[in-house]
Formats: structure tokens, sequence, C-alpha cells
């Protein structure tokens, strides 16, 4: 008897959320007599093609998408088990331009494998990384991290071999490694992906940073809003333990590590480094100030080796093709690629990686295709909620750190989200300050108070209200909330706020002034809950 | 670099000249203000480097570790700060103390950041100034504008620091959103908390946190919404605050403040003073309005409390102007007939005259006096000088005897001092903690939170007590081990620790052979090892499971520093001196007395406990434990005294009943003890005062005694007394009035007085000049005087020519007594015993509200958490006799009955039941026995056998107190 046909199904949360589920039920329920074996794997990233069905021919894979339960029949019908001709096939799936463009590092097994088994995993280069970490020892790790460039991928862009050097230089008896998967940005969806697509990556990459710090136990900081990466992990977690590759004296090297897995509770402040450790100690997501660095004084007081999933996920594949090979890709100070996660108004969405370089209407229109809408783009912002907006005219700016931070920008996390004209940019200005207000902690006055007086005085200059005398005040309460907050986020949200006012300025001055005096009525609760309904995100 | 505000002082000098009394008058203390401590921001750092860094173009040099903050600060330069205070670790919210620091991106906070070796700082520049007025903007877009009728006008850092970065105006209006209409809670009796006007800065949940170390206080909700909130949303009372004031004192605006502040206002000046109820002996600043005492706050500078304190002593003074104080002298032939009111002249000649009668009758001896550990020492010294050279006999005795006289028996025996042997501050540098027979969470509770704050650290605990006390489990701290012995078993749980840390070679053999006596600790050793001192056999004694003793014991024999803290649960036994030696054996056996974080430490009852023992107020001992026998001595005192002194020493208290009840003890003056509420078997009691002559209380309310009393001299409160207390660390604190005395005459000059009229010389001119005398006639104390505590501020004896700043740690060099004397502490159990009609142990003790009789605490708003007396008991042993929490009970022993309310609690294990003793009209001592310790007579308060059974009624002691109670009162009104 012929081995069984294996048909790939994504079980990653967009996909699933466009169907997946139903398809795999329809897939095993119409196979007839057929021998098939669905294998759910994670997503490679080309989200408007979802559900993408793969299918293995004489070990190609074969890629139909999107696909609908109802097709499946149909699918059948057409043969697809064979590579049969259908309106929803893309032909084989690596040579799909969109991700044949890409050059997968962190992501290379990421939609390949199924992400609960090790023998597979292992099969496509897993845990070659720390078999060579385990040979190179600690200080020869650090250096093939130094000579990679990598930096963190979180968003602040610290060099990471710099951060594991001071860890292990640090010592302790105790020391931890915490992994910030509390992805919460807007637009951003790398860690979700990589945890639902290939969760022993970043596994293989926490026990590499436990090895070159001296750590041995690891804890990654999960955003509650991730069931489906919740699962995927746990399973990881017990099928790594069960293969040896956790636990104590890992592969006989004589290196211990385990990892837990803790939820967070809905803060988006969680996600900033000391509150999280905060959160992870039990006790209230507050940011807490800096010096002492968690490198030196982090988890329970321990040294602590805080890095975000791409971070740590990017160091096996470093380590298995060599820090240089992965510091000649990328431009400047930026080296290497980061898993760009194009989303919004944009036609084709989905997880990009490339090295730094590309500009950002190469990624906007080569990749994503233009907008949704199919009118023209106006903003984007890039990093997230705390990412500056730029117009049109930036768009030719290259994906680099510090290219970006020239124009007020930043790289952040990687998340490109694409407005187009119909945008108000001063809706969108009142916003950031909205959500810093609903995401302070409230440790600090610039943001506890200073986003709450943001919205309002967004709001009287939006309604006319002594305009001029507000757009000045929103100036210095920007200097405020940047020289005077205690994190990013009551530090950086002046940035979407400042963009705005600077290129979409003409937003903000739509009504026509109120006469002084009137100024009272303007701002009544009335008018400001109004104001609320109005922006949202 | 502060600013000068006040006038220099006009200096003056306290000249005396002979003839009448003068107040003592100190040198150099200026005109009379507030007491203003300065706060450097951050705590002291505990590094002893030094950094040299330039702060706004000056060069300094500070401690390394030092934050920027303090570092300005020291020198004078007020770096404006709402959230950090130097009590509190950096928190770095408000941002307002930012500073530019070359080199460096931005606006650093300076309370988080340490100093650095060059660094260059400006604390002053115009974007400073433009970030701190926009910061402040901020703060004050959402706070009430109500300076004028704040309760903290004059007295608020919001509205100082708005002033220091010249806020001029609030841009953002005041229409946007904001918690102006937040509610107040005025639930605690003593503070308000009035959210509107609260700033976030987090000072008062940290204060709980760190310094109280109750975490009773968070911030709820997140952003904007942040509030301060007690426990889980409940109000303040039904919180689990402790009212330690904490909070209040860290709070920078008027979001949480006295209601004595509310109610008067702000005080114009503060006199520095100890607190008068437990042996921690907290120095408090009496904020003043002229003579009205507007609030007590803790002082910065105590070297007992490090500027923190508990509800009492910050809440609970509202008693010294109650309107139950007695203020005239009163007599009376009979306890029969009512009270007259008499002036003071009448009232001494009166007693005199009374002693002198009873005197010639029943012989010399047939008078004596008791010393209050309540007193000053100045106070206390001169009544035991009273009755021995006055009365001519040894007949003084001490509160002390009831609470820590086998301290002073057994440290004298083994150590070679009665006293304890570190400074509190020696547990932060403990690595096991071992508290036995103590609850200081609730007796000592600012020694509590400093010991707390060490097990914080990762100290290690040990609890040894019948009951789960509060330590046994807290918030961060839970003990690892807690061994619930049976009442009565301490000194076959001292054994076992002796005969694991022998058999398992835990003994420090260097320590020993060079500080101890080698033959006595041979002979212990032997002792030790008997299979009786076994963990196996005591565990049956004990009712604790062997591997628990073996394991704590480890513990403690392996520890680098292990301490002692132990309390009345070890003295009030009838072997409590044999556990006093016990403990001290273990502790030399270990090498743990003579450095820091180990020791054997009492927490001594009472505010001057250790003092009024070390006045000679035992009646065979004169001052510094020193035996009336010997000749020496004594012959040092009658030559500074003028008079013969009787060689004989003299009755205990317990001997003064019995004499009482076979006749031939007819007098006695009391100061300031409730012998018929405090002292044990109180039917006993009251039989022996009624059996005297002329009973003499000197207090400041009609106590229990006073019902039993002819002659009632009216007291005064700390509140009006100069002089000093000894606290459990040894150390000699300063008493300052604060008000003249309200019934018109300071004690000790009632007693001198009463000592003329008896016909023996007196003429002290202030308290000044007792304390110049016991220097002079105590070794220990020969280096005291008030003039050199008023500079110093406080000091632990011994201080004198070997020790000129006195003695933080004992024992350093080798023990007092010159080699440690391990002494055999055999078990010989107590002859109170369980049956079947008394199958429970009782055990009694304090809360934290309440404090021993209540005579004080019972008249202030602590009542509200502590109304009567509960018995706890088991839910089993309840079950059992059909009892439910809150039901009526009585509890009845050999020795009486009385009823009380039950407290059913898995506190106290099953076969034990526990009441406190501070409600007169419960009467927890009509139950108690008078078996005693062995060695000092201390009576035996923690182990009494009862039944407890549901009740209707009140017992029939309890009715005749009431009948009493109304018949005294009556007797008063028609005075």
């Amino acid at each position: 008897m012929a081995a069984p046909v294996r048909v790939y199904v994504p079980r990653e949360t967009s996909a699933v959320s466009m169907g997946a589920d139903e398809v795999a039920a329809a897939l095993a329920a119409h196979a007839g007599g057929q021998a098939i074996e669905i294998v759910r794997n994670g997503s490679w990233g080309m989200s408007w093609l979802e559900p993408l069905v793969e299918v293995e021919v004489d070990g190609t894979r074969i890629a139909y998408g999107p696909v609908a339960p109802e097709d499946v029949p149909d699918l059948y019908a057409a043969d697809f088990l064979r590579g049969g001709a259908h309106a929803s096939r893309l032909g084989p799936t690596a040579e799909i331009p969109w991700l044949a463009r890409q050059e997968r590092w962190t992501f290379t097994r990421c939609g390949r494998i199924d992400p609960a088994s090790v023998d597979e995993f292992r099969a496509h280069g897993g845990f070659k990384g720390l078999e060579r970490a385990f040979a190179l020892g600690p200080a020869g790790v650090l250096d093939e991290v130094k000579a990679s460039g990598l930096r963190g991928r979180g968003g602040a862009g610290f060099p990471t071999a710099i951060k594991w050097q001071t860890v292990a230089g640090t010592a302790s008896d105790v020391k931890y490694v915490a992994c910030n998967a509390d992805e919460g940005d807007s637009g951003t969806f790398s860690d979700r992906m990589l945890i639902e697509g290939d969760p022993l990556t970043l596994i293989e990459g926490m026990a590499i940073a436990g090895f070159t710090t001296g750590a041995s136990r690891g804890y990654v900081y999960l955003r509650s809003e991730y069931p489906l990466a919740k699962q995927a992990f746990e399973k990881a977690l017990a099928a790594a333990r069960d293969a040896g590759w956790l636990g104590e004296n890992i592969q006989g090297s004589g290196f211990d590590f385990d990892i837990e897995l803790h939820l967070g509770a809905g803060s988006y402040v969680c996600g900033e480094e000391t509150s999280m450790l905060e959160s992870l100690e039990g006790r209230a997501g507050l940011v807490r100030y800096r010096p002492p660095l968690p490198a030196i004084s982090g988890l329970f007081g321990k040294p602590t080796v805080v890095n975000n999933v791409i971070t740590l996920a990017s160091v096996p594949e470093i380590l298995v093709r060599g820090g240089e090979a992965y510091g000649a890709l990328g431009t400047g100070r930026s080296r290497g690629t980061l898993p760009f996660q194009l989303a919004g108004n944009v036609r084709r969405g989905g997880l990009v990686e490339v090295p730094f370089g590309l500009t950002l209407r190469e990624l906007i229109e080569d990749f994503g295709g233009g907008t949704y809408s199919g009118r023209p783009i106006r903003a984007v912002q890039v990093g997230g909620p705390l990412g500056a907006y730029f117009p049109e005219a930036l768009l030719d700016t290259p994906l680099d750190y510090e290219a970006f931070a020239a124009q007020g920008g930043l790289i952040g996390h990687g998340g490109v989200v694409v407005f187009d004209d119909t945008v108000d940019m001063a809706a969108q200005a009142r916003f950031a300050m909205e959500f810093c207000a609903h995401e302070s902690c409230g440790k600090c006055t610039p943001c506890r108070i200073g986003s709450v007086r943001g919205v309002e005085v967004i709001d009287r200059i939006v309604a006319g209200v002594q305009r001029e005398a507000n757009f000045a005040l929103l100036e210095d309460l920007c200097d405020t909330m940047v020289d005077g907050s205690l994190c990013a986020l009551g530090g950086m949200t002046p940035y979407p706020v400042r963009s705005a006012l600077k290129h979409f300025r003409a937003d903000f001055e739509r009504k026509s002034p109120v006469e002084p005096g009137g100024a009272s009525t303007a701002r009544d609760a009335d008018g400001r809950r109004s104001a609320i309904e109005g922006a949202g995100p | 670099m502060s600013l000068m505000k006040e006038a220099d002082s006009a200096r003056h000098a306290g000249a005396h000249s002979a003839g009448d009394p003068q107040p003592y008058s100190p040198r150099g203390r200026g005109p009379m203000t507030l007491i203003k401590e300065p706060d450097y921001g951050t705590p002291e750092s505990p590094q002893t480097g030094m950094v040299e860094v330039e702060i706004d173009g000056m060069p300094v040099t500070v401690r390394a570790g030092t934050t920027v903050l303090r570092a300005a600060r020291e020198q004078g330069i007020d770096v404006p700060k709402l959230c950090a205070t130097d009590s509190l670790k950096p928190f770095g919210s408000c941002r307002l103390c930012v500073v530019e620091i070359e080199g460096r991106k931005g606006y650093p906070a300076s309370c988080t950041t340490p100093v650095e070796p060059g660094m260059k700082i400006r604390t002053q520049t115009p974007a400073l100034a433009r970030l701190r007025r926009n910061v402040m903007e901020l703060y004050i877009s959402d706070h009430p504008l109500d300076c004028l009728t704040c309760a903290a006008n004059g007295d608020c850092e919001l509205q100082d620091m708005a002033g220091a970065v010249g806020l001029r105006e609030v841009r953002y209006g005041f229409d946007g959103a904001n918690h102006l209409d937040a509610e107040k809670d005025e639930s605690n009796p003593y503070f308000t908390f009035d959210p509107a006007k609260c700033i976030v800065c987090s000072r008062c949940v940290r204060a709980c946190d760190e310094v109280q170390g109750t975490f009773a206080l968070t911030i709820e909700g997140r952003g904007f919404d942040s509030k301060v909130a007690a426990s889980m949303g409940e109000s303040f009372f039904d919180s689990e605050c402790v009212s330690c004031g904490a909070c209040v004192q860290a709070c920078p605006t008027a979001t949480l403040i006295e209601k004595t502040i509310v109610d008067h206002g702000q005080p114009e000046h503060s006199v520095l003073t100890t607190c008068a109820y437990c042996g921690v002996g907290c120095s408090f600043k009496a904020e003043m309005k002229g003579d009205q005492v507007v609030r007590m706050v803790p002082y910065k500078d105590g070297h007992a409390n490090h500027g923190h304190s508990c509800v009492k002593g910050r809440f609970a003074w509202g008693y010294a102007t109650h309107k139950d104080r007695i203020l005239h002298p009163m007599i009376r032939d009979s306890i029969k007939d009512p009270w007259r009111k008499v002036s003071w002249e009448e009232a001494i000649q009166h007693t005199a005259r009374r002693f002198k009668e009873i005197q010639a009758k029943y012989g010399r001896k047939s008078v004596g006096g008791i010393t209050s550990s309540r007193c000053t020492n100045e106070e206390v010294f001169i009544v035991q000088k009273l009755v021995r050279a006055a009365f001519g006999n040894n007949n003084v005795d001490t509160c002390a005897r009831v609470c820590h006289s086998p301290t002073g028996y057994g440290l004298k025996q083994t150590l070679g001092t009665s006293a304890g042997t570190q400074p509190f501050d020696s547990v932060m540098d403990a690595d096991v903690i071992m508290v036995i027979g103590a609850n200081p969470t609730e007796a000592h509770p600012v020694f509590a939170s400093q010991m707390k704050r060490r097990l914080r650290q990762g100290a290690r605990l040990i609890v040894i007590d019948p009951r789960k006390i509060g330590l046994v489990r807290s918030p961060r701290i839970r003990a690892d081990y807690h061994l619930p012995l049976l009442p009565g078993t301490n000194v076959p749980m001292i054994n076992a620790f002796g005969h694991v840390i022998v058999s398992e070679g835990l003994v420090d053999e260097e320590y020993v052979r060079e500080r101890c006596d080698l033959e006595a600790f041979e002979a212990w050793k032997k002792f030790i090892l008997k299979p009786e001192n076994s963990p196996e056999v005591v565990s049956q004694v004990t009712g604790v499971p062997a591997e628990d003793i073996r394991a704590a014991a480890r513990l403690y024999g392996q520890a680098e520093r292990a301490a002692i803290y132990y309390g009345l649960g070890v003295t009030e036994h009838s072997q409590g001196s044999t556990m006093v030696m016990g403990m001290a054996n273990l502790a030399m056996a270990t090498g743990n007395i003579g450095f820091t974080g180990c020791g054997v430490n009492p927490l001594r009852g009472q505010n001057n406990v250790q003092g009024s023992c070390d006045m000679g107020s035992f009646p065979h001992e004169l001052a510094d434990y020193r035996p009336i026998a010997d000749d020496a001595v004594r012959g040092s005192f009658e030559k500074h005294w003028g008079v013969t002194l009787d060689p004989e020493p003299g009755f205990r208290i317990p001997n003064m009943f019995d004499a009482a009840l076979a006749g031939t003890y007819k007098g006695i003056y009391i100061q300031g003890e409730d012998l018929a509420q405090s002292d044990p078997n109180t039917k006993h009691v009251e039989a022996a005062l009624s059996a005297m002559e002329c009973v003499v209380v000197q207090d400041l309310f009609l106590n229990e005694t006073a019902k039993f009393a002819h002659v009632f001299l009216p007291g005064t409160s700390f509140l009006e007394k100069d002089g000093t207390f000894i606290n459990a660390e040894r150390r000699i604190n300063r008493v300052r009035p604060v008000m003249k005395p309200q019934q018109g005459k300071s004690e000790w000059l009632i007693t001198q007085e009463l000592a003329q009229a008896l016909g023996y010389p007196m003429s002290y001119r202030n308290e000044a000049e007792i304390m110049d005398e016991i220097a002079a006639l105590t070794p220990s104390f020969r280096g005291v005087s008030f003039e050199f505590l008023d500079r110093v501020g406080s000091v632990q004896w011994p201080c004198n020519e070997k020790a000129p700043m006195g003695t933080p740690i004992m024992h350093v060099d080798g023990f007092v007594r010159g080699k440690g004397l391990f002494i055999e502490t055999e078990y010989v159990p107590t002859k109170e015993r369980t049956n079947r009609k008394f199958p429970l142990l009782l055990t009694t003790g304090r809360t934290l509200t309440q404090y021993n009789v209540g005579a004080q605490t019972r008249r202030t708003d602590n009542v509200r958490w502590y109304h009567e007396d509960l018995l706890e008991i088991h839910p089993s042993d309840a079950e059992l006799r059909g009892i439910k929490d809150g039901d009526r009970v009585s509890l009845t022993s050999r020795k009486g009955e009385i009823t009380l309310e039950a407290k059913v609690t898995e506190r106290v294990p099953p076969g034990v039941v526990y009441t406190t003793f501070h409600d007169p009209e419960t009467g927890a001592n009509v139950v108690t026995t008078e078996y005693s310790d062995w060695a000092t007579q201390c009576p035996e308060y923690k182990v009494t056998a009862v039944q407890v059974a549901p009740a209707v009624e009140r017992s029939a002691w309890q009715r005749e107190f009431e009948k009493r109670r109304k018949e005294q009162e009556r007797l008063l009104e028609t005075s």
C-alpha cells in the first residue's frame, strides 16, 4: 500500500479565521478511499492566500489557495492530490514569487514543517544551532552573534551580543532568559506566526541564550489573546522535553535548561521589558526604572536576558549558517533580515522576511501590491502604535533603523500599517494619545495624566477652540512626555502625534475656529464622548 | 545651601538656684520650633567607598551607591521631588527630580540614578525648569484648588513643589477628566483618605510594603484610573490595614492625614520624646499647639524605630487628657467610704502618718512599695529609695516581677548581665531568626516590621509558639518551621535543640573553648545528650514531630548568625528561668553571642521594664543588679543616702500578698501598677488588698487596685514627665514633657515630699539631679546624664569610662561574668495539669490595638478594633462543646470562672485556648493560678488547665465585679 499523501493545512490564527479548520475537516471527509495525511503546519505568511492548502507530490509541495470548504470536492475532482489543475492552483509553493523573493532565516521552517514534531524539526536543520553552540562554547557563540550584527527585534534594536555578554559576565547563582512574546503592537504578528508555525526554533534560541549566559531557566511571556500559539508552544515544550532537548543535561551536554510558559493579562505595557518582569513576578505590570538593567538585576533581581521572540528565534539559523553570512545581509548598522508584517489597507498582507535596506515603497508596492481599496496611499505607520506616520513623500526611506530614526520614525517590531487617502490624521493623532491613556500603567505622571490631557487638547484643536494656543500646548505636552516619561509608551506616543501634526496639519484644521468664549461648550463631556466614538482603531 | 528661615536661637543655660524644685532646662535648646527633619529623598547608601562628582559646578564627595538626588540634597541642594522620600526605596514615578548629566541623553530622574565617579550634574537649567513646570502643570490639572482650606496647608509637598517650580497657570483648564469627585474614606478613627487629593505617588503603598510590611495597600486600576485602595477595595477600617500610620506619614499631600490635623490645624512646635507603650521605645516628635498635642510623629533619627510607629504610639495617646483621669489627690478611711478630695499637702501628710502608724503598730517591715515599669527611671529610683531609706526595709518590688524577672535571673547566671545582648538593628544581620513565645507583630509591632524586612531579604525563620502567630505566615513571609508546642513545654523543646546541636556536631568548639567555662560545658553536654532530651522523646512531651524539631535545630545550629527573640511565652512559666538559661546555653554552644546578627534578646513588654529593673527595684538587689546583702555595695548607697540600710532582702510581690493575708503586711505604696487586674489569681489578690490598712495607689485612673485603696495620688502621663525610659535593647531614651503635670505635681516630687513627710530628707531640684545620683551610684550608668543624652540622643548601657558612647552589643570580647556558664536545664513540669474536669490549656497574651490592662488603650478609639477580650478556641474543641463563633462561653479553672465571647479559629491548636487580659470586666486573671517560676516567682500566666462551656450569664465574679464597679463609681461621685 502506498504511503498516504501529505496534505498541509495551516493551523495558524489568520488561516483558521479564514476557515482552515473547516477546510481540513472537509479534506478528511471527502477523501473517500484515498490515503491522505493532513499535516497542520504553520503559515508561510501569505495571509491573502489563506487558507492555503498544499499537497506533496513527488517531494514537491504544490499550493492551492485560498481554499474554501466548499471547494474541497472540486479539488478532489481535479485530482489535486497529484497536483491537478484547479482555479486555485498556485504551483509549487517555493516558486510563488512573493515567497521566492524573500530571504528566510528566522522563518526558514515556518510553514514547512509540523510544528509539534521534533523529528521534522530535526530533519530540517532544527537543533543544529544548539549543537553548534555546545561545540563553540559560550564565548564562541557570543562571537558568532556579534559577527551577525543581530539587534533586538522587539523594537529597541539593542545589540543582542552586548546584552548577552552583560548577563554572561554578571556573577550570580541563578540567571534567567525571559522571552517577550507579549506582541501588542498594532499590525504585528511575526511572534505569533513563529510560535504557531515553528515553536521549537524559539525553544532552541532560548536554550542557546541560556547556554551562552549561564541561565538554566527560561520564561515565555505570551500575550493571552493568542490561544493557538499557547497550544502550539505547550505541545512543543512537551515534545522537546520528551526528546531530551529541554530538562537536565540536554543531549548529554551537561547543560540544564527548561522553560515555563506564562500568559499575560491583556496589558499592552507588559510588553515593556521591566513591567513584563514585574508581571512575571506576580505583581501589577508597573514599569521599573533603569538602571539597574535587567541584564544585571532582572527577574527576581537576578541577571536576565530579556529578548523578543524574533531575536531569540533568529539565533539558531545564525549559528547554523554563520554569523558572518547573516551579517553580510542588510545595510548600514542594520544587519541581517527582518520579518516585516504588512497590514492595514494593503492588497497582499502577510509576513515578509527580507534583508534590511529595501525601501518602504518596495515593501508596500512590490510585496503588498498597493492599497486594498485601490486608492492612493496617504500614510504608513511602521513600528506599531508608537511609530511615526510617514507621508507618501517618505516612502522611499530604506528599511533601516538609522534611516527611519533620521526621519523621526522607527522600525520597531517591523509592523507596517498602510492607510489610504480617506484617513483622518487628526483622529489618528488623537488615537495615539487615547491608546497611551488606555494602556498606561499609571506609574509616571507624564504618561498617566499627560495622555489624557493629550486627547483633550487634540479635541479642542479639532473643535477649533483656541487652536493656536492649544497647538503650542500640545507641542509642550509632547516634549514633557518625551523628556519625562519612564518608559517608551509615554516617551514615544508623541512620535505618531508629532508626525501627524507635521505632515498632515490640515486634518486638524478642518473645522473653523470657535470664537473665544465658546471654549467651555466645545469641551463639555458630550463633546469628548462623541469624539472618542469617532476615532477608534 | 538650604534657605535660612529661622532666626538664630537665643541660647540660655540651665542654671539652678538652690531651694525650690526647678525644672531641668536643657542647655542649647533654642526657642520652641517645629522640628523639620531633612528628607534626603532616598535611603543612605550601604556602601563604604567614596565617589567624587560635581553638582552645579561644586565638587562633592559622597558614598558610592548614593543617588544623585541624595547627593545633591546632602549638600543642601533641594532638587524638587514628590515620589521620593528617604524612608523608601527609589521609585522614579513623579519625574520632578530630573537632572542633566553631562554625556547622558535626556533628563534622568536623580532619585534612581546612582552617582558615578566624575559625573557632572546640573540640577537647575532652563530645560529642567520647563520640564518640571510642565509636569507640575499636569499634576495640578487633576487636583483640587482648595489650598487655603486644605488640612495640609502649610505642610504639603505638592504645594511646596508648585512653588519651587514656579507654576503660574494650568493651560489645560480644570474641566478635563479628573478625580475631584472621588469619595472620601473616613472609616479609620485616626486618619482620613481623600482620593481627590491623591497624586498617585505610591508613597503610601510603598510605606505599607517596605516600612510596615503589611502589604495592605495597593494601586487599583491602571493609567489615569490608578487609585490607592486598601486590601480588595475595602474601607481602610475593614481592610488589613493595621493603622501604623506609615502611609499617613509618607503622604506628601492631604490625601492621608491625621484627623487631629483636620480638626486643629498645623502644629507650631514639637518636642522629642519617647513612647510609653511597649519595650521597643520609639522616639516621637510630639507636635504641639501650645500645650495641646496635635499629633505624634515617629522620629526618623530614633535609633529604636527609625521613623516608624504602631497604632498605639502613633495614635492612641488621647487617654492622657481623657475625662476619666483623676486630677485631685483623694483619701478615705475605708474602701466602703466615699472618696474625699484633699490638697496635695493633706494627702501627703495623711499618707505619711498612716504608714508611720502602721510601722509603729506592726513593725518596720509591715509596709512596702511597688515601682512601675511604666514610669521613668527617675521616678522608679526614687520610689525604691523611699522604701529602703524612709520605710527602712527592702519591701520593694516591681511589676517586672510578673513579666521578665526570669530574664534578669537567667541571663545574669549564664552570661553575667540581666539584659538582652543586641541592639534591634542587629536583626538586619541575622541569617536565622528564632522567635520563641513572643508575638512581635501584635506586641512589638515596630520591631516586628524591622524583623519582617530582614525576613523578606531572605533570613530564615523558626517560630516556637503554641499559636500560629502572625509571623508564621504573612505577606511575603513564611516561617521555615513553626513548632506548635503544648504550653509549658519550652524547656524540653530547647533541650532537644541542644541535643541535636551536640549530637550532630554543630557545637562551635572554638568559641566554647575560648569563652566558656569548660567544666560546666562538659557537664551540660553530658546532661543534654541524655535520651530524655532527644527530639524523639521530647516530641511526645511537646506534641511536635521529632523531625521538625531536628530540622529546626539544624537550621539554627548551622546558621552563620542566628538570633533568638523571646517574650513572656518564655518567662511566664514555672520553669521561666530554666528556659532563659536553656536559650543562653544554646546560643553559647553555637557561638551566637557577642556579634551582630545573633544573641539572646528579650522583647520587653513595657516601656521601662529594663529600666525599672536596672534601678534596683527588686527586694534583694540595688541598682545594677548588685545584692543588697553585699556590704560594699550597700555601703556605697548608705554613704550617699546618709542612712543605714537593711541588709536583708525584702518581700517580693507574692510574698507581700501572703504576708497581708497573714496579717503582718499592712501598707503598700503602689506606683502605677494595677495589681488587681494584672496579677494572677485575682480573688487572692483582692483578698490580700482587702486585708491591708493603707493601700496607696498612684495612677492616672481609678484602676481596679484603686477600688481597694485608701489613698489615691493622681499620677502623670508620659506627656508630662521629664526623665528617661530604657527599652529592650538597653537604650536610655529621653522622655520630655510637652505639658505641665495636669494634676499639679510631678510624680517624683510626690515621692520626694512623701519621703520628707516620713522624716527622710530628699531635696532633688529636678529629675536631672536624680539621674546624676543614679549615675554616681551605678557603674553601668556612670557616663549618663540628661545633658549627655540631650547631646547624643540616646545611649545603650553600659555607658561609663570603658564605654563612653555606650554598648550596643554585649559580651563582645568575652562574657561579662568572665566565662560563659552552661547550666543544666532539667525539665520539671508545672504542677498545673489537665484532667477530665479541666481538659484544655489556657494561655494568655496581648493584641495589637490594646495594651496590657487596657487602662490607656481602652480610653482611645482603639476599642473600635478590639472592645472586649475574646477566647480563641480551635474548631474541633468548639464543635465538641457545641460552641459557635461569637457565642458567650464560660472559662473555668481551679481558681475561678469568667465568661467571654468565643472566637473559633485555627490560630490555636486543638487542646489550647487563648485570651487577652485587656478588659477588667472580663477578668482573665480570675482563672490564672499563682504557680510561678521556681527562681523568681514570675507567675505562670501561660499555662492554666481550664474547661470551656456554653454560658448564658456572667460569672459570679463578674457579677460581683459589676457591683463593686458601680459602688466605687458612686463613692467617687459623692466625693
